[in-house]
């Protein structure tokens, strides 16, 4: 018994990369893709969006290196891939609460490498809404631009999208249960609304668009379209980096609040 | 002489003003199957806590297999099956038991332990469809797939019928005759009696027993005599409490209560020298020991 007992101990490896796997992504992601609600925030809405909102008089008068409606489907990814993070991040809460991060902290998985597996199916399920956006657009035939503003667009969009997966998180840890979607859903749309992503912000009443200037989502909605319109006021980046930082800090500090009974 | 499964030195943990453990020393040996025993909120799942390194010790040491709580978990040495939770609804049975192998250095076959948990037919169902029964053979599966050297169990027989315990206890038996390490916490006393080789007491964040069943019995040793005494009056009282040996002594009416070391003068004196009738003599079993170690008993 003892010596079954010590090969036990001495031959045990500790994984690498704390724990963190394929096999890991892909069961996370088959259980996003799975998951209805999300596929229509993914996919559909944001597609209809665009057909909707890309098809709008004036669609072909140039922006920046490209047309209006090349625009409005940066906007619309945009807007899609915040909405499919942030819905992911929630998640995180949620997992906690059924008790599935403490039966994780049983396993060797690092809860960085957790929290990095969530990035990253965040980012994956945003690139999808990207993707999706872009086909249907390609499809509609109406946005027009250089295929390295296209590609250029859809990257910094990717990237902008982490911002509202630790929103997500933020308001999964706030308000508890399934909740969270309930009040990221309207919330994103009004976020959208604020920052110029459905309607410019210069047909706004102007007290409407000074506080516009001042919501998440006007930062990374200047900075994902700076491809295509090669305008990127700095008060727009800050905007980005301090809202991205001030989600980050958010999540984590519920996180490390919660942290009491895992 | 091989390490400790287990090593509590002087553990306290104090959750803001409130001492939920106030030293504890611990050591578990290697294939050792161990109850432990505690009214709620005695320290019991704080304690577990900290073997599993989800918390730290305030002071004092925990360690498992001469490692860091954390460390043994990182190396798959550790496993804890909870009662209720820890599962993903919207998982397969599979998936999860393969999101939890994809986790650990080395594992079983994700097959094998199906099968062996006997859950290869419902694999392909979701968490959230299957019964209770069915979840708590899943949380099994996935604790003993890194074949754990330590194994956690909380209420792990709760809702299982007589024949399902008992098959139950017998596979955990084996497990241990091949080294690993089971403490488990219950609220049945006699199945600690009976399947654990030793009881841990632990009370107000002290243990305040510690041995085999009969070990812990006799802390609060001695018997229980009831007899029905009519016109028991104060002189009969007094003279059973000046006996050798009496505990406690309670009158009801004619009811009479005597805890005590010595039994037989109690009973010798009550049928010799008063009316008494319908007497009885019942010894402490480990639910009276548990109460009167722990003190929980109103």
């Amino acid at each position: 018994m003892t010596t079954a007992s010590a090969e036990r101990t001495f031959e045990r490896r500790v994984p690498p990369m704390g724990g963190f796997n394929l096999t890991l992504l892909r069961i996370e992601l088959t259980r996003m893709l799975r998951n209805r609600r999300t596929i229509v925030f993914t996919l559909i809405l944001p597609a209809a969006l665009m057909l909707s909102f890309g098809g709008q008089s004036g669609w072909q008068e140039r922006a920046g290196s490209g047309n209006v409606a090349a625009y409005i489907l940066i906007s619309m990814a945009l807007y899609g891939a915040a909405l499919t993070s942030a819905a992911t991040g929630s998640m995180v809460a949620l997992e906690r609460a059924v008790g599935w991060s403490r039966q994780l902290r049983l396993t060797p998985l690092n809860p960085v490498a957790y929290i990095l597996t969530k990035a990253l199916v965040a980012l994956c399920m945003g690139a999808l809404a990207i993707v999706a956006v872009n086909v249907v657009g390609r499809i509609q035939g109406k946005a027009e631009m250089p295929v390295h503003v296209w590609v250029l667009a859809m990257v910094v969009t990717l990237f902008c999208t982490l911002t509202f997966a630790a929103l997500g998180v933020f308001i999964g840890y706030v308000v508890p249960g399934e909740n969270a979607m309930q009040i990221l859903g309207p919330g994103l749309a009004l976020l959208s609304f604020l920052g110029g992503l459905f309607i410019p912000l210069d047909q706004y009443a102007t007290a409407v668009r000074d506080v516009a200037y001042w919501t998440p989502m006007y930062g990374v909605a200047e900075v994902a379209r700076a491809p295509l319109t090669h305008e990127l006021p700095w008060y727009a980046v800050v905007n980005a980096v301090v809202w991205f930082l001030l989600f980050i800090g958010g999540a984590a500090w519920r996180m490390s609040k919660d942290t009491a009974r895992v | 002489m091989s390490v400790a499964a287990v090593r509590l030195e002087g553990v306290t943990k104090t959750f803001g003003e409130v001492e939920a453990v106030r030293g504890v020393d611990l050591d578990l040996r290697q294939g050792e199957v161990v109850a432990f025993l505690g009214p709620n909120g005695a320290g019991k799942t704080t304690t577990i806590d900290m073997i599993l390194g989800l918390s730290r010790p305030t002071t004092g040491t925990a360690e498992v297999l001469g490692m860091k709580p954390r460390e043994a978990v990182a190396r798959g040495l550790v496993s804890a099956v909870m009662q209720t939770g820890g599962l993903l609804k919207d998982l397969t049975v599979r998936e999860t038991v393969a999101y939890t192998a994809s986790l650990f250095a080395d594992t079983k076959p994700v097959e094998d332990v199906l099968g062996d948990a006997g859950i290869s037919g419902i694999a392909d169902r979701k968490v959230g469809k299957c019964s209770g029964g069915e979840q708590q053979r899943l949380r099994f599966a996935m604790a003993l797939l890194p074949d754990p050297a330590l194994l956690l169990l909380d209420e792990p027989t709760t809702g299982m019928d007589v024949e399902g315990r008992r098959n139950f206890w017998s596979a955990i038996r084996a497990d241990a005759e091949r080294g690993r390490t089971v403490l488990f916490a219950t609220h049945y006393l006699e199945e600690a009696d009976q399947y654990a080789d030793r009881i841990v007491l632990i009370s107000r964040g002290r243990i305040v027993a510690d041995g085999s069943g009969a070990e812990v019995r006799a802390l609060a040793s001695g018997r229980m005599v009831r007899a029905t005494v009519p016109g028991l009056d104060a002189a009969t009282e007094a003279r059973l409490r000046s006996l050798g040996g009496v505990d406690q002594l309670d009158v009801r009416g004619e009811q009479v209560v005597v805890h005590t070391k010595d039994s037989d003068a109690v009973a010798r004196l009550l049928l010799t020298e008063t009316p008494a009738r319908d007497l009885e003599i019942t010894s402490t079993n480990l639910e009276d020991a548990f109460l009167s170690l722990t003190g929980d008993d109103r």
